[in-house]
């Protein structure tokens, strides 16, 4: 079992290892190592899954690379470090990661007790249910007495158990490691029901063979905002993060893309002077160069584009941006200003 | 002079003296080892503290807050402590290493007496199983039953009927009915007890009378009938006093009755049959092992063959038996930590999965499951101690 050896090993660098990796320094020691190593999923498609040649691609991936990007001025510079919802945080906290870029929610007990750094919310989330159109279910209510296949170590587990007893319903909960053995059962029947983050069923579903056989259930049970973490006690490696999150929707707002992020580096809007650090002095007050924004774009892109290239509506996902818009269009997404 | 060289004198003599030289290389272990150890936990301390995180089992009595969908024996829900998740947890641990190590003893013997058969396609066959099942990693085993009874099994809406609706086989279990006791129902289990003790006294009377005469008793069909006939009358007398909860498929799945979840029929097949092979390798050491002058003492003196293998090479080859047969328990239990991978809740998978993953408490979870495996190992190991003293050789 890799997921449970890791832990292992995991566990064993807090026994074994030198008290320094949780301290101060993450920016040197990225730099030193000429590659950025990020916390991602085993495979969900279009979060973070290997292509047919290996290279890591999707939402997760793409910010991944726009992190490198900044830090080390090359997006590829990346090395993906798989880990299950179980294994996520002792990976991160172990010091086997410099940052988690994993579907993961921003929870208190995650933030105070797990002694995370979150960031902000790069994806807003929310759980919901996935049935076979057979089964003539139509609303979650409908739902009392099923078998529902749920990942272990996730916000979900909790949901579920906090929705059921609310509504006074039964269920039996079949609790599965990863994304891919939950989708196996859900196939055979071994469940009604699968339940995860909508986004992640609409990964789901778009990897079933007859996407058009299953349906997403209106009812969205939890609010799950997604974000970047980092381990607690690296100030400067928590605000290179922050603003990294925070450059892609600022670009999108500021109408900066991939394709002409060079001509708006002679725009008359100083902010976008500020961000692009033709003026001002951002990226090395952040500890970067002044073109780390920059970079971003340019071989990344912003938010919008990284959202549409992954997930959005002409992908197989097929997401709608929804909650994820920017704010100016009705949506949450809504970055601070760069002054 | 000869003062300031003495020390080092006794210490170059020390050295060269055989016994102390030896206790001074064990001292200088004890001191490495114990090292060692106080790096390793300042190192946890440390590490712990760097990050911000307290060392306390405290979390032990949140509320855990997730459901478990398979625990037999205790009532537990999503408000019950993480401490009862992990209770849950370890009872189902200790479920499917008892039922897993009958299985794998039963399968064990008679595919190793069946290897020694003189039929050649019967101990082709056990060779071929033994050679196939060892040499496939015990979760590749686990893996693929679960992907059959899973995928091959119908659904329970197709869900296979047998004995006219009584047993249901689908993909989600196999569902029995279950028994409901009413008043009255006590005195048959009284009843049943008697005639149990009754069957323990019969079968010492029965062994005292053949050490005495030689005149053998058949035991086993006489008990069958105590057992049988004494409670059967009992419930005629007390008007059945045990009615059935029959399953029946109501909504999504089948309600009442008993279900045996697939993910305890894969691990616990998976777990046996594995296990088995290695069990029926050790009972065929053992029983070759026994001379085979034996054998043939016994049928000169007119004992007939199933006898022989009973009475004089069974409990002969037992002692050679006994020992490796112990570690394949413990290995048993152990690997039934691989339940975490078709999650079936275990200890590992409740108290070191999830537990571990709402709490962030990595150190002090694995700490409680590694303890429990070395408290469940360890008793394991003493009663098989305890049963190999017992039919060891006595010697007069």
């Amino acid at each position: 079992m890799k997921q449970k050896t890791t832990a292992v090993l995991s566990a064993a660098a807090l026994v074994l290892g030198v008290a320094g990796t949780t301290q101060a320094g993450t920016l040197e020691d990225v730099q030193s190592q000429g590659v950025l190593r990020c916390v991602v999923s085993t495979g969900i498609a279009g979060f973070a899954q290997p292509d047919a040649s290996g290279v890591w691609k999707g939402f997760d991936i793409d910010f991944c690379r726009a992190t490198a990007a900044a830090v080390l001025g090359d997006a590829n510079k990346i090395e993906a470090v798989t880990s299950t919802g179980k294994t996520r945080f002792t990976k991160l906290n172990a010091g086997e990661g410099d940052v988690l870029w994993r579907n993961t929610t921003i929870t208190f007990s995650r933030d105070v007790g797990v002694k995370l750094r979150f960031h902000g919310v790069n994806y807003y989330d929310g759980q919901g249910f996935m049935v076979k159109k057979s089964l003539g279910v139509n609303s979650a209510s409908e739902l009392d007495g099923a078998s529902v296949c749920i990942q272990t170590g996730t916000t979900t587990e909790l949901n579920l158990a906090d929705y059921f007893s609310a509504n006074g319903m039964k269920y039996e909960p079949v609790t599965i490691e990863t994304n891919d053995e939950a989708r196996q059962n859900y196939e055979s029947g071994r469940c009604d029901v699968y339940t995860t983050d909508a986004s992640g069923l609409a990964s789901t579903r778009s990897a079933l063979p007859n996407p058009d056989d299953h349906m997403v259930l209106p009812e969205i049970i939890s609010k799950e905002p997604l974000g970047p973490a980092t381990r607690h006690g690296d100030d400067q490696w928590s605000d290179i993060v922050t603003w990294v999150l925070n450059a892609t929707i600022t670009a999108e707002e500021l109408g900066v893309t991939m394709g002409n992020v060079d001509q708006m580096r002679s725009s008359n809007n100083p902010e976008v002077l500020r961000l692009l650090g033709v003026d001002g002095s951002q990226g090395q007050e952040l500890g970067l160069s002044n073109d780390w924004a920059y970079q971003i774009i340019k071989q990344v892109g912003n938010y919008g584009e990284i959202f549409e290239r992954n997930i959005g509506v002409d992908t197989p996902l097929g997401i709608a941006r929804g909650l994820n818009a920017l704010w100016t269009e009705g949506g949450l997404m809504y970055s601070p200003p760069f002054r | 002079m000869a003062s300031s060289n003495a020390p080092s004198n006794v210490l170059s003599q020390l050295w060269r003296n055989k016994e102390s030289r030896g206790v001074i290389i064990q001292i200088f272990t004890m001191v490495i080892v114990f090292g060692l150890l106080a790096v390793i936990a300042r190192n946890v301390v440390i590490n712990l503290e760097a990050v911000g995180k307290e060392f306390s089992f405290d979390f032990l009595f949140w509320p855990a807050g997730y459901d478990i969908g398979f625990s037999p024996f205790i009532e537990y829900t999503n408000k019950s402590t993480h401490f009862m998740s992990g209770v849950v947890g370890l009872l189902n641990t200790l479920l499917i290493a008892f039922w897993g190590c009958i299985l794998a003893t039963i399968l064990g013997f008679v595919i190793g007496i069946m290897r020694l058969s003189s039929n050649w396609l019967v101990s082709r066959v056990s060779y071929v199983f033994v050679e196939f099942v060892r040499n496939v990693p015990v979760l590749i085993h686990i893996l693929a039953i679960y992907a059959i009874v899973v995928t091959i099994l119908p659904s329970t809406k197709q869900a296979i009927s047998l004995g006219g609706d009584l047993f249901f086989l689908s993909n989600r279990g196999f569902y029995i009915p279950a028994p409901i006791f009413e008043s009255g129902a006590g005195w048959v289990g009284i009843v049943l007890l008697i005639s149990i003790g009754l069957v323990i006294a019969f079968k010492r009377r029965a062994k005292r009378i053949q050490d005495n005469t030689g005149r053998i008793y058949p035991v086993f069909w006489i008990s069958l009938a105590i057992l049988t006939v004494l409670p059967s009358l009992a419930l005629v007398a007390m008007d059945t006093p045990i009615s059935w909860d029959i399953p029946a498929l109501k909504g999504f799945n089948f309600q009442g009755g008993m279900a045996v979840k697939p993910e305890f029929i894969a691990l616990w097949l998976g777990l046996s049959y594995y296990t088995a092979a290695f069990i029926a390798e050790i009972v065929r050491a053992g029983i070759l092992a026994v001379s085979h002058g034996q054998t043939e003492a016994a049928h000169a003196l007119g004992v007939r063959p199933n006898r022989t293998l009973q009475l004089i090479i069974i409990p002969q080859a037992l002692r050679i038996i006994v020992p490796p047969l112990c570690s394949q328990y413990l290995n048993l239990t152990k690997n039934s930590s691989l339940a975490i991978a078709i999650g079936y809740m275990d200890i590992t998978a409740t108290l070191g999965g999830i537990s571990l993953m709402q709490t962030g408490k990595e150190m002090e979870t694995m700490l409680i499951v590694m303890g429990i495996y070395l408290i469940i190992s360890l008793l394991i190991s003493s009663f098989m101690n305890w049963f190999n003293s017992r039919i060891k050789l006595t010697e007069r």
